[in-house]
């Protein structure tokens, strides 16, 4: 990936606003926000965010292409929509920030260890395998993801809710291995590599 | 006019004849107040009840007709007889409306509305029906100063409106700043690209208007008269000098830009590659004449710009500008369009703080979005030269980056602003030359012969004189009317907008001074002032307060009053010490008649007086509309409204304490630099005579708040009656005053 990388800056010659406009999607609205600040003010998470939506634009126009790949603040997206709905140059601000976080997950510059990436890549990995979420299997990756340890104590804090779900028949303990996938899972793959080969050459990240 | 017979009309309608007693009411008319003629009627407004008193005008020889009825601002056409003098008593909206109706109010109501009958009747014989201004100018031709699109389209719609128009341009040709624009800021649908700038097609309309007469080279170097008579030399650059007479003029001398030479921050004057917004147009028009795109002045290409907003203007330290100029932002959109729609690969950057587009111009701003030039919310620091271009140094506000930089600039545009072409600043004073306002030039435009100064009024900045809300075009020189920038700041649309309006004001001021009437505020009366020659004392302060520069000198130094010049709101009455200025039907007479008229009841009687004078623009109005709300104020108040608290002369205040009143209060406007004042200064001389007034009364052993001078709007109908309440507590506090039955 860092190869690409190299190949994206020389390609638009430090024009950052340029690039995102032509690979992220949506990008292509960066250049009309108009800087009021209302998805700031808006975003229930805004003060969490290191960069709020407002300044994310405005970074992209100011050239700050590392700063804004490498930024943990898109990734804090929780996609409730209101900086959408309030934004009065209508941008999909929303759209917008998982097209830049998904944009620096293919360039390899996204914070490695941001759990909502984590999250993103275990939930992507596991219904790309078979076309269909295999919940418990999910659930174990995510709850083992930082090691044994911390994954057996996770599970005690919620064994409450996991035996309550187990005794309304809400989870099935052999799921892990009896998952069905759909029904055409090589299909499934098939789609998903011809969709990958179509991204790849139209935002040319295919040398 | 031959013997005064004064008739009293009493109307019994709208609850008056429920709430009063009107016999008894018809008995004070008759018995104290004089009247000759006395009727009731039980709806004196309608035709029979009008028909009534016209009968009486016409064959009982009635001269001074008294209406008992409502407002003055009521039924106004109703009760106009032209060969009498009309005198109002308004016992609706300010007796019955504006108290309680209850068994124990009825005598203070009734008590009430007697004093407002003797008045009337008492004021009626100090009035006579205005003659016709014997000094009415005819001439119905407008003059235009200035030969920009705002003169231009002035002199359009002056001569489209069937007037003869004069124009006058300094420069050789018709086009003023707009001509030099390569483009203007678009004024159609759908506002997303620059558009031509119209100036060719304005001023060959102009020159096709059989009506307009322009000179061009030319200046007005003398200035005098009055409306519908002006007379105005002007002169030639190569040519003699003609005197012209016009009923009117229209002021629009537009605006130059802010010398950026002031600005050496910005590299102006140090690197050619630095222009302000004029020497950018002039680069585009360059490069449009010779079909190319706009280059560098060093002849390179332009691969970024940079443009820098507010330069030298909302400046808060004091050296420039204070103001926005207004316009600044969608010409340095239009002008980075410029180069986005020759190149879209041209960077071209918009620093602003605060992105103002007025107009259409949010339509415009997209546009530029979508087009590619970057916005960026920043402050400019310094601009300076690195290597073959330029480096911007500014802090980036959205990212609180101190040290933002954009490098490698070949172009940066100081957006200055707009500094107004005015003329002298006639009430500059001296010791403030040196502030960071703009300093205007001191060659004067208009040249009048006017003793206040030789040209029209400002108000802030250099813009000239004007109500912002209410009367924008009107200027302190009856008849002479200011549109464009020299106004206020403006872009061209509004200047097309303000030029239309001053042009109709210029024909409503040429048709008035025909028929010898007044214009704004008190358009369409007939009265004027006049001077007891003999009692004058010469002491000048009717000519230098007047607010319009109505009244000149004569060879004597005595007035000299220009009846067409005059707004008739009666500052110089008010200012004058030996009282020998009046109105046929507004005067010292009038309204201290009205003061001596009330029944001053002793001091044990627990029942104070206390006048109102009250400014019939604002403060009348809004205790009329106290009362259409049934907001019920003290009934010892006795309410006379005057033209003007700038009218108010202080002989009423002291005849008022010395007849036994227990306080008097006036109502007058805002005054400040955001006046609401519709004479102008009148409050503000009204508020500085009374500032004086403490000493007067600790002379006469009275308390200082005997005197209250406050400020209201028409909107304050809720706030007047209040305010009289207040009063009425404190006076009730004070106690009553020691002067009665003297």
């Amino acid at each position: 990936m860092g190869d690409l990388n190299t190949s994206m800056i020389e390609k638009y010659r430090n024009d950052f606003l340029k690039e995102v406009e032509a690979n992220v999607e949506e990008g292509q609205w960066v250049k009309m926000c108009m800087q009021c600040g209302v998805c700031s003010g808006s975003c229930p998470l805004g003060p969490s965010w290191e960069h709020p939506p407002q300044e994310i634009f405005m970074m992209i126009r100011a050239g700050r292409r590392d700063e804004v790949l490498k930024s943990e603040s898109m990734w804090m997206c929780t996609s409730c929509y209101n900086c959408i709905v309030r934004c009065p140059r209508e941008l999909p601000i929303t759209h917008i920030m998982h097209g830049l976080a998904n944009y620096a997950h293919r360039l390899g510059l996204a914070p490695k260890m941001n759990p909502t990436r984590r999250f993103a890549k275990i939930f992507w990995d596991n219904i790309a395998k078979s076309g269909r979420v295999n919940e418990l299997e999910l659930s174990m990756r995510l709850y083992f993801m930082d090691g044994f340890k911390s994954g057996v104590q996770k599970g005690l804090e919620m064994k409450d809710i996991g035996i309550g779900m187990l005794k309304t028949g809400r989870l099935n303990p052999f799921g892990l291995f009896a998952h069905k996938g759909c029904k055409d899972i090589k299909g499934i793959h098939k789609m998903l590599k011809k969709a990958y080969e179509i991204e790849d050459r139209k935002k040319g990240f295919v040398a | 006019m031959a013997d005064m017979k004064v008739g009293a009309y009493l109307c019994q309608g709208c609850g008056l004849g429920e709430r009063l007693d009107i016999k008894g009411l018809a008995t004070v008319a008759q018995k104290e107040g004089k009247a000759q003629v006395v009727r009731e009627h039980e709806f004196l407004c309608n035709s029979q009840g009008v028909a009534m008193i016209q009968k009486d005008v016409a064959e009982e020889g009635v001269n001074r007709v008294v209406i008992g009825a409502c407002s003055r601002r009521a039924k106004v056409e109703a009760f106009q007889f032209p060969t009498a003098a009309v005198t109002r008593v308004n016992l609706r909206e300010q007796v019955i409306w504006s108290q309680p109706d209850t068994d124990e109010a009825r005598e203070l109501t009734q008590e009430m509305a007697a004093d407002y009958i003797r008045m009337g009747c008492a004021e009626a014989k100090k009035t006579a029906v205005p003659a016709i201004n014997p000094a009415a100018g005819h001439n119905k031709r407008i003059l235009v100063v200035g030969g920009g699109i705002t003169g231009m389209t002035a002199a359009l719609e002056a001569a489209r409106g069937g007037y003869d128009v004069l124009l006058v341009e300094k420069e050789a040709a018709l086009g003023g700043f707009a001509a030099k624009l390569h483009r203007r800021v678009p004024f159609t649908e759908p506002f997303a690209d620059p558009q031509d700038n119209g100036v060719a097609a304005l001023a060959a309309a102009v020159q096709g208007e059989s009506r307009i007469q322009v000179f061009l080279g030319a200046t007005t170097t003398r200035t005098s008269g009055a409306p519908g008579a002006f007379s105005v030399d002007i002169t030639t650059e190569s040519g003699p000098t003609v005197t012209e007479n016009v009923g009117a003029i229209v002021m629009a001398t537009g605006f130059r830009p802010y010398d950026a030479s002031r600005l050496p921050e910005f590299g102006f004057g140090s690197s050619p590659l630095v222009v302000d917004q004029a020497g950018l147009e002039a680069l585009a028009s360059d490069a449009a004449a010779k079909g190319q795109a706009i280059v560098r002045p060093d002849g390179k290409a332009v691969k970024s710009v940079v443009f820098v907003q507010c330069a030298g203007q909302r400046d808060e330290t004091g050296t420039h500008l204070k103001y926005c100029s207004g316009h600044c932002c969608n010409t340095s959109i239009k002008q980075a369009m410029y180069f986005k729609d020759q190149n879209p690969n041209v960077d071209t950057a918009i620093i602003y703080t605060d992105l103002r587009t007025p107009g259409n111009g949010e339509d415009f701003y997209r546009s530029a979005q979508r087009k590619g030039v970057t916005f960026t919310k920043g402050r400019v620091a310094k601009v300076e030269t690195a290597g073959d271009g330029l480096t911007v140094h500014f802090h980036d506000l959205i990212l609180n980056d101190q040290a933002a930089t954009i490098s490698s600039v070949d172009l940066v545009v100081l957006a200055t602003g707009q500094v107004p072409n005015s003329g002298v600043d006639i009430e500059a004073k001296p010791a403030e030359s040196k502030d960071g306002e703009a300093r205007v030039q001191s060659v004067s435009i208009l040249n009048l012969t006017y003793r206040q100064g030789p040209d029209v009024p400002q108000l802030k900045y250099g813009f000239t004189d004007s109500h912002f809300i209410c009367f924008p075009y009107e200027t302190r020189r009856t008849g002479i009317y200011t549109a464009g920038p020299v106004r206020r700041p403006m872009d061209i649309a509004q200047a097309v907008e303000d030029a239309t309006g001053a042009a109709l004001k210029a024909i409503q001021s040429v048709e008035s001074a025909a028929h010898g009437r007044a214009v704004h505020p008190r358009a369409g009366d007939l009265s004027y002032p006049s001077f007891r020659r003999e009692g004058c004392t010469q002491c000048k302060r009717c000519t230098v307060e007047c607010p319009f520069g109505a009244i000149d000198e004569d060879e004597q130094r005595y007035p000299q009053f220009n009846e067409g010049r005059c707004r008739r709101c009666g500052t110089c009455m008010g200012a004058c010490p030996v009282r020998v200025i009046s109105f046929e039907n507004y005067s010292i007479d009038t309204v201290g008649a009205q003061i001596k008229a009330v029944d001053v009841p002793d001091e044990f009687s627990e029942k104070p007086r206390i006048l109102l004078l009250a400014c019939e623009n604002d403060a009348y109005p809004a205790l009329d509309m106290a009362g259409m709300n049934r907001r019920v104020s003290s009934a010892f108040v006795r309410t006379i409204p005057v033209r003007c608290l700038g009218s108010v002369n202080m002989i009423w205040i002291t005849d008022a304490l010395n007849s036994g009143y227990d306080g008097v209060m006036l109502m007058g406007c805002k005054h400040g630099d955001d006046y609401q004042c519709h004479f102008v200064k009148g409050s503000e001389l009204a508020s500085y005579r009374m500032s004086k007034i403490d000493d007067t009364l600790k002379n006469l052993n009275l308390e200082v708040d005997r005197v209250r001078t406050l400020e209201v709007a028409i909107t304050d109908i809720e706030r007047v009656p209040a305010l009289i309440d207040e009063y009425a507590a404190k006076i009730n506090e004070i106690g009553m005053s020691p002067f009665k039955g003297f």
